[in-house]
C-alpha cells in the first residue's frame, strides 16, 4: 500500500485536490470551485518563486508581499489609459523629480566608488549627496505631484498608465520585481539568513507604504478600479446570440453561464503560464546550474571552493525567483480587476505562501504548486467548514446562549489557528512536505 | 526668552513626552526579542502575538475586576491585572516550549527553522486571540486620564504653548524604568542571571561548568512571558488594543533589538528609544517651533517637516535596513546578555 502511494504520489495527491474541487463545485457552486481555482493557480505562481530561492538556494525571503504589489502597480500602469490632464499639469516636475532620483543615486555610486580611502568621512559625504538631492527632489517635485493629485482627485487624481493591453503588464510586473529585487540583492544578500528575513519584510513594508502614499502614481488607499480584462465581459456574452444559444444547449441560465465562461477563460489563461513556468523550472533543475545551485544550497564553502560565484548565482536566482512573484502578482491584479493598496498584508501575501511552500515541499516544484492549492484551498474553505463544524457541535445548546454566538463568531479565525497547526505538524513530523525533494545521486 | 520656553513646550509636548512613552513600550518588546534571541539563538516572530496574548489576557481579568468593583484610582485598573497575564502568558509560553520549541531545540536545528516554526506559533496565536477576543478594538483604560492639563499648565506658567502628560504615559515610562532596572540587577547580580549570561556566551562553556540548560531556558521564556505582557499591555492601555496593530508592531520592534545589537539588552533599550524618537523627529512639523525661534515677524509657507507623516512607521523600517546593511551588528556590538 505505501509502496503504492510512493509511486503514484504525485498523482494521487493531485486528483485528491481536484476531487475537493469538484466537491465544492458540487456542494456550493461551480462558480465559487473556480473562484477558488483561479486563486489557487496564482497562489502556487507565487509559491514557486518562492520555492526557486528557497528551495533551489536556500534564500529566505520574506518579502513576498512587496514583489506581488509591485507587479500589481505594473497591472495598473500599463493598462490604465494616460491621465493627459495630470501630465501637462505635473508631468515636468515629477519627470524632474525622476531625474534628481536617478542622478542622486548615480552620484552616490560614482562618489563611494572613489573616496573607499577616506574611512569614516566617506559616510558623511555619502550621507550629504543624499540629503542635498533629497532636498532638490522636494522642491522640484512636490509641486508637481500636487499639481497631478488635484486633478479631480475623485476620478483620476494621478497619472495614469499607458492604456496598452494588460497581458503586456504580466512580463513587466515580472520585470518590475526583478529590476527592484536586483537593488535589494544587491544590498542584502550578504547577510546571514535571519538577517535577511528581517530585511526583506521591512523593505516589502516600505514598498507598501511607498504605494499607499504615493497617490500621483498610484492613487494610493483610494485604489484603481476598472482595469481592462484579457477575457470577454459577462454582459458582452449576455448579448451576443452565440452565447445565449450555448447557454441553452448545456441548460445553464446566461447569467451563470456567463460567469463561470469568464473564469473559465482566466483559467486557462494562468494554466497556459504555470505550465510554461513549471516546465522551464523543471528544465532548470535538471540542468548543470540546478545542480550547482544545490551544490551552494547544501554547502557553500565547498561549492565556492569549487570555483562557484555563490553571491553571483544567490543574486540570480533571487532575481529569478522575485520575478516569478510579481508576475503572479500581475495576474492577480489581472483577475480582481482592480488594484488595492490596503489589501497587501504580510500575513496573507508573505506568510501564507511561505507556509504553502514548506508544507507542499521545499526544493520541489511540484510540491510548491500542490501546496499553493491545498493551503489556498483551506484558506477559503476553512471558514465555511469551521461554522459548520461548530454548528454541528454546539447544535445540543440554547439557540440563545452567549457561548455558542461567540464560538460562531470566532469561526472565522479558525483558519489562522489551522494554518498554524498545520505549519507545526508538517515541520515536526514531515519536514519534507507533502510531496518531498527528489533524492538525486 | 518666552518664545524660547514656548518652543521648548512645544517639543516637550509632542516629541518628548510621546517619543519617552513610545520608546518605552519598543525598549520592552525588544528586550524580549532580544532575550529570545541571546539565550534560544532565534528571530522569534511569534513576540508580536505574545505580546497580543498577554494583554488580552490582562484585559479579560481587568474587565473581570471592573465588574467587581475592584479599581486602584487613580491608576488604571489594568495594573493591578497584569500579574494574572503575565502568569497566563508563562504558562503559554512554556507549553509552546515543551510541544513546540523543544522538538527542534534537541535536535540542534538551523535558526532558519526555528524562524518558520515561530511563524507556525505566530499565526496559532493570531487566530486564539482572535478567536477569544475578536478582531475588533477594546478600551480597557480607567482612572484619571491627565496627570498635567495642557489648560492647567497655560495658567501655571502663562505661556501660549501647553504641556499635557497623559496617566498612560507616566504609567508607561516609569514602569519601563522599574522593570528594565530590575532586569539588569536580575542578570548582573544574582546566580540564575549570571548563568544565563553564560549559557548565552558560550554554550559549550556553560554546559560544562554544570549549568542546567533546561533550566536557563524555563527561566528566560519566564522573563521573555513577563516583559511580552506588560510590553503589551503597556501599548494597548495607551493606544488601543487590536490584535492586528501588534502584528504590525513586530517590525518596529526588530528594528530596535536589530539597530542596539541583537542579543544585547543595553543595544534593546537603546535601540527602542533611537527608533521612537526617529520616527518622531523625522514626521514632526516644526513650522511653529521654527516660528517661535525665528525673528517675530517671520512668515512659513511650508511645515518643514523632513517627512510626511504618512511615512511615520516606514521610518523604523528604513533605519532598519539602513543598520542591516551598513552596521548589520548594531549600535552596540560586542556584548551580549
Amino acid at each position: 500500500m505505501t509502496a503504492l502511494y510512493q509511486q503514484y504520489r504525485n498523482q494521487i495527491l493531485f486528483s485528491l485536490m481536484a476531487g475537493l474541487l469538484i466537491l465544492v463545485a458540487l456542494i456550493q457552486s461551480l462558480s465559487v470551485s473556480l473562484t477558488i481555482l483561479n486563486l489557487c493557480l496564482i497562489s502556487a505562481i507565487m509559491a514557486l518563486g518562492v520555492n526557486i530561492q528557497w528551495g533551489y538556494a536556500g534564500l529566505f525571503n520574506v518579502g513576498v508581499m512587496g514583489f506581488a504589489a509591485l507587479g500589481g502597480l505594473a497591472g495598473v500602469l500599463i493598462s490604465m489609459p494616460p491621465v493627459s490632464d495630470a501630465w501637462q499639469a505635473g508631468g515636468l516636475g515629477i519627470l524632474l523629480g525622476l531625474v534628481i532620483t536617478i542622478g542622486t543615486v548615480v552620484t552616490c555610486l560614482f562618489a563611494w566608488s572613489r573616496i573607499q580611502h577616506l574611512r569614516r568621512q566617506r559616510y558623511w559625504i555619502i550621507a550629504v549627496i543624499i540629503i542635498s538631492g533629497y532636498a532638490l527632489l522636494r522642491i522640484f517635485f512636490d509641486p508637481g505631484a500636487d499639481a497631478v493629485e488635484s486633478i479631480n482627485p475623485s476620478v483620476t487624481g494621478y497619472l495614469g498608465g499607458l492604456g496598452l493591453p494588460i497581458l503586456v503588464a504580466w512580463p513587466v510586473g515580472a520585470l518590475f520585481a526583478a529590476g527592484i529585487a536586483f537593488v535589494i540583492g544587491k544590498v542584502a544578500l550578504g547577510l546571514r539568513s535571519d538577517y535577511l528575513a528581517i530585511a526583506t519584510l521591512g523593505i516589502s513594508e516600505i514598498i507598501i507604504f511607498f504605494i499607499k502614499n504615493e497617490e500621483w502614481l498610484t492613487r494610493g488607499v483610494k485604489n484603481v478600479n476598472g482595469l481592462s480584462r484579457p477575457v470577454p465581459y459577462e454582459i458582452d456574452l449576455q448579448q451576443a446570440q452565440w452565447f445565449q444559444d450555448w447557454a441553452m444547449a448545456i441548460g445553464m441560465p446566461v447569467d451563470d453561464a456567463s460567469a463561470v465562461f469568464v473564469k473559465v477563460c482566466y483559467a486557462l489563461l494562468f494554466i497556459a503560464v504555470i505550465g510554461i513556468l513549471l516546465w522551464l523550472s523543471e528544465t532548470a533543475l535538471k540542468s548543470p546550474w540546478g545542480r550547482m545551485m544545490r551544490a551552494i544550497r547544501d554547502n557553500e564553502t565547498a561549492a565556492a571552493a569549487m570555483g562557484k560565484d555563490v553571491t553571483w548565482q544567490h543574486l540570480r536566482v533571487f532575481v529569478l525567483g522575485s520575478a516569478v512573484i510579481g508576475l503572479a502578482g500581475a495576474m492577480l491584479t489581472t483577475l480582481d480587476g482592480q488594484f488595492t493598496p490596503v489589501g497587501y498584508n504580510p500575513l496573507r501575501f508573505t506568510f501564507l505562501i511561505w507556509v504553502m511552500v514548506i508544507i507542499g515541499g521545499s526544493g520541489n516544484n511540484w510540491g510548491a504548486v500542490l501546496g499553493g492549492f491545498f493551503i489556498w484551498f483551506f484558506w477559503i474553505e476553512a471558514e465555511p467548514i469551521g461554522l459548520w463544524l461548530i454548528d454541528a457541535l454546539t447544535s445540543g445548546m440554547d439557540p440563545q446562549s452567549a457561548v455558542r454566538a461567540h464560538l460562531l463568531e470566532g469561526a472565522a479565525h479558525m483558519r489562522l489557528m489551522t494554518v498554524g497547526i498545520i505549519l507545526l505538524l508538517t515541520l515536526r513530523y514531515a519536514p519534507e512536505g507533502l510531496i518531498p525533494e527528489k533524492k538525486r545521486l | 526668552m518666552t518664545d524660547f520656553f514656548n518652543a521648548l513646550t512645544l517639543l516637550g509636548n509632542f516629541l518628548i513626552i510621546p517619543g519617552l512613552t513610545y520608546g518605552s513600550q519598543l525598549a520592552l518588546g525588544a528586550l524580549g526579542v532580544t532575550l529570545v534571541y541571546g539565550v534560544l539563538r532565534f528571530s522569534n516572530f511569534g513576540h508580536g502575538e505574545t505580546m497580543a496574548f498577554g494583554a488580552m489576557v490582562t484585559i479579560l481579568v481587568t474587565w473581570g475586576f471592573q465588574s467587581l468593583g475592584l479599581s486602584i484610582q487613580p491608576l488604571p485598573t489594568a495594573l493591578l491585572a497584569i500579574p494574572v497575564g503575565i502568569l497566563a502568558t508563562v504558562i503559554l509560553t512554556l507549553l509552546i516550549d515543551r510541544f513546540v520549541y523543544r522538538y527542534h531545540r534537541e535536535r540542534k536545528a538551523n535558526p532558519v527553522i526555528f524562524l518558520i516554526v515561530s511563524i507556525g506559533v505566530m499565526f496559532f496565536l493570531g487566530g486564539l486571540i482572535r478567536f477569544i477576543i475578536g478582531p475588533g478594538d477594546q478600551i480597557f483604560f480607567d482612572g484619571t486620564r491627565f496627570i498635567l492639563k495642557a489648560r492647567e499648565f497655560k495658567q501655571m506658567t502663562g505661556l501660549n504653548e501647553g504641556l499635557s502628560l497623559k496617566m498612560t504615559q507616566a504609567v508607561t515610562i516609569i514602569t519601563a524604568v522599574i522593570i528594565v532596572a530590575a532586569m539588569f540587577w536580575f542578570l548582573n547580580h544574582t546566580r540564575t542571571g549570571k548563568s544565563m549570561r553564560a549559557y548565552s556566551d558560550n554554550e559549550n562553556l556553560a554546559l560544562l561548568s554544570g549549568i542546567n540548560p533546561d533550566r536557563v531556558v524555563l527561566i528566560t521564556w519566564i522573563l521573555v512571558a513577563a516583559l511580552a505582557t506588560i510590553a503589551g499591555t503597556l501599548y494597548g492601555l495607551d493606544k488601543s488594543f487590536k490584535p492586528f496593530v501588534y502584528m504590525q508592531l513586530l517590525l518596529p520592534i526588530f528594528a530596535s533589538a536589530i539597530v542596539g545589537g541583537v542579543g544585547n539588552p543595553i543595544g534593546a533599550i537603546a535601540g527602542g528609544y533611537v527608533i521612537a524618537f526617529s520616527e518622531l523627529i523625522l514626521t514632526f512639523a516644526y513650522k511653529k517651533v521654527v516660528l517661535y525661534l525665528g525673528p517675530d515677524n517671520m512668515e512659513l509657507e511650508s511645515l518643514v517637516q523632513f517627512l510626511g507623516t504618512d511615512y511615520k512607521i516606514a521610518v523604523s523600517f528604513i533605519i532598519l535596513v539602513i543598520v542591516l546593511i551598513i552596521r548589520p551588528t548594531g549600535l552596540f556590538s560586542g556584548k551580549t546578555i
